[in-house]
């Protein structure tokens, strides 16, 4: 007889499945790895620029830090040296990056899909159906990922 | 009896020889009371005639000999050459656009354009009221306003400055204020004539407004000259088609010195060829406010149609189903529909239900007793059970203030059925019971953000029942400040809500339904039904 599972599937689908579409780039970040720990977290992404500095008002966000792709967001550094920059992904204004991996940065492993998000991007309007080229569906990741894993293990 | 003395004389021949109507006339010379107004036109012509004891061939003689050295040669050659055409000493006019005239052998008044001579009489009103009843609005009383052309206010000032100087001579004074008010007299002559054909009181209070646009084309460039002089008072505002706006050309009027307005405008002002022309005669009714309360039923059902790219999303709307019946019975043209507070489509109202307020837009029809109110509660009620529909009834504009104090200041209870990743027990969740009037701070929950600016909202908790389902569910009553969202309070929308029902359990928590059990707002008064 199987054991009762330690979480039960909601009958509805998951806040994230309620509101949001995931998409992902086809990678899987060493952070997320197991075994690895994270020592601190930083916003200062040089010199003159610290995401925590980030301000927007009004309805229409004015104020906010313009992204591009390749724009990093933050500095993960772990407890065995490595250090990580993490990008945005997408273009877009930021709104807001997310203090409390700051003061826990071990819940951006631990839920990695909602507590533990990095930061809040609004695409411009036009580009909002442009987006998401280039980025995968929760499906095409999980196929990509799954042959992955069997290719290493097919060459170990 | 006749209304002038022996000191008008002067005056009152020099306007009737200038061009000047009778009313207009009295006007100048400070008759202030209607009785004189109301007269027949012929007759008051034919008065003041008498009283001047002028005849035509003195009149001829006036005019000709020697001429008031305001007026220009080009209208003096006119008015020789008319009188040479049908010897009778009287300048004929065509009337271009006007709507009732008998009479073709009247000057058009060089001052009031024909207002107060034709368009002040039963004839015009008629036709006023012709359109008024053909327009289907029921009232009980009406708000007569009524537009006239700019440049009356400085053929008025011109003439004002004519007789001002004749007065002079006689070492009386004349004040702007002395001068009977063109549409005072206006109104004096035609709102018992509107009383007595629609057979309802003028009243300044009244919701129903039948307005009378004046327009005089020919005349138009009179104010022109002002832009040049007074040129701040002429500002281009973005809504209007003209900058001689009435108030615009006031202000000029007053700033304007004489002698620099005598050197610009024929005083006395020349005599138009045509009479006003009538720009629109229109009916409207001032809105009128029904409010109530409703209870939604329906876990799919937005309270506001909703449209993306011209696609409707879902069928119908809370607003719609209550409104698209008021519409209907008052007659209204729109209508605005306002609420304290609103829930997502998936979230029923239940208990006493969400008060509203809908403002009908010119209604047609206004008059219902509280017996009509109640069937058309009730023809709401049987036509959905999406939504119900209670204490329906009229109320003031104050309404909407109500509206507003509900959404911000009122408190309202809910009933959540909560689901938790880990297993729970009944003494897991006991603790919740004790908690009062915790404090919790919203950033803008995502799914909002993109209309809403992003700001952290203080709220308050005020108290929490629980309810044990089973291991994964139970059911959590609470009552909070106006403003808090519930659905983040429950899953914590990603950390941006602390704390929550997620943090304060220590586990994962999600909503799988709300309702709303009462918004405490005793507002509209309830009815007994």
């Amino acid at each position: 007889m199987a054991t009762e599972p330690e979480a039960a599937e909601p009958v509805v689908p998951s806040l994230v499945d309620r509101y949001f579409t995931r998409w992902y780039k086809p990678e899987s970040h060493p952070v997320l790895q197991s075994g690895k720990t994270i020592k601190s977290i930083s916003y200062q992404i040089s010199t003159n620029c610290s995401r925590l500095q980030n301000k927007v008002s009004g309805k229409f966000k004015r104020g906010a830090q313009f992204l591009t792709e390749l724009a990093p967001l933050c500095k993960i550094y772990c407890s065995d040296g490595e250090e990580y920059t993490v990008s945005s992904c997408v273009r877009g204004r930021l709104m807001e990056v997310n203090e409390n991996i700051l003061h826990k940065p071990s819940i951006l492993q631990e839920k990695p899909s909602t507590e533990g998000y990095i930061a809040v991007v609004l695409p411009k309007f036009e580009e909002s159906k442009s987006i998401t080229e280039g980025l995968l569906t929760q499906k095409q990741y999980e196929e990509v990922m799954v042959k992955r894993i069997n290719a290493t293990t097919a060459t170990s | 009896m006749f209304p002038l003395t022996e000191e008008n004389k002067r005056v009152a021949q020099l306007l009737l020889n200038t061009g000047t109507c009778p009313r207009c006339i009295f006007r100048f010379c400070g008759v202030d009371f209607h009785a004189p107004y109301k007269l027949p036109y012929k007759e008051l012509l034919n008065e003041l005639q008498k009283f001047l004891e002028t005849e035509k061939d003195e009149l001829i003689l006036e005019v000709m000999n020697p001429p008031p050295k305001k007026i220009r040669l080009q209208e003096l050659e006119d008015s020789i050459d008319n009188l040479s055409q049908n010897g009778e000493g009287r300048i004929s006019v065509s009337h271009v656009g006007s709507t009732a005239s008998k009479n073709s052998n009247l000057n058009v008044c060089n001052v009031c354009l024909g207002i107060l001579q034709e368009f002040c009489e039963k004839d015009f009103i008629k036709k006023v009221c012709q359109k008024v009843e053909a327009s289907g609005f029921e009232f009980t009383s009406l708000v007569f306003s009524v537009s006239f052309p700019p440049q009356l206010s400085v053929r008025e000032h011109a003439a004002w400055l004519l007789v001002k100087q004749e007065m002079g001579k006689q070492s009386l004074s004349l004040g702007r204020d002395d001068i009977v008010q063109l549409k005072e007299a206006y109104k004096w002559i035609t709102h018992p004539l509107f009383s007595e054909e629609l057979g309802v009181p003028i009243d300044g209070k009244s919701l129903f407004e039948v307005s009378v646009v004046f327009a005089h084309p020919e005349t138009v460039e009179d104010c022109h000259f002002l832009a040049a002089i007074c040129p701040d008072c002429f500002k281009p505002a973005k809504n209007k088609q003209s900058v001689f706006t009435r108030m615009a050309v006031m202000k000029a009027l007053n700033k304007i010195k004489e002698e620099d307005f005598l050197k610009q405008f024929p005083c006395p002002p020349n005599s138009p060829k045509a009479v006003c022309a009538v720009l629109e005669i229109e009916c409207a009714h001032g809105a009128v406010f029904v409010a109530g309360r409703y209870n939604k039923y329906s876990r799919n059902l937005p309270q506001t149609p909703w449209i993306i790219d011209g696609e409707r999303k879902l069928e119908s709307s809370v607003e719609e189903l209550i409104s698209d019946h008021l519409l209907a019975v008052f007659k209204a043209e729109s209508f605005n529909f306002s609420s304290s507070g609103r829930e997502d489509v998936d979230v029923r109202t239940l208990g006493n239900g969400r008060p509203f307020a809908i403002e009908l837009v010119n209604p047609h029809r206004v008059h219902f007793t509280s017996q009509e109110i109640k069937e058309l509660q009730q023809k709401i009620n049987n036509s959905s059970n999406k939504i119900q529909v209670r204490d329906l009834q009229l109320v003031t504009r104050e309404a909407i203030g109500h509206m507003k104090e509900g959404e911000e200041e009122k408190t309202k209870t809910y009933s959540a059925l909560i689901w938790t990743n880990k297993a729970i027990q009944k003494k897991d969740i006991e603790f919740l019971n004790d908690i009062k009037d915790l404090k919790i701070d919203q950033k803008t929950p995502l799914r909002v953000l993109h209309r809403r600016p992003l700001a952290v909202r203080a709220r308050v908790i005020h108290f929490m029942e629980t309810q044990y389902v089973d291991e994964h569910h139970f059911r959590l009553h609470l009552k909070t400040q106006a403003g808090t969202y519930i659905k983040e309070f429950v899953h914590g929308d990603f950390g941006r809500t602390k704390p929550n029902i997620g943090s304060l359990m220590n586990v994962t928590a999600d909503i799988l339904e709300l309702d709303v059990e009462s918004v405490d707002v005793d507002w509209p008064p309830a009815l007994d039904d």
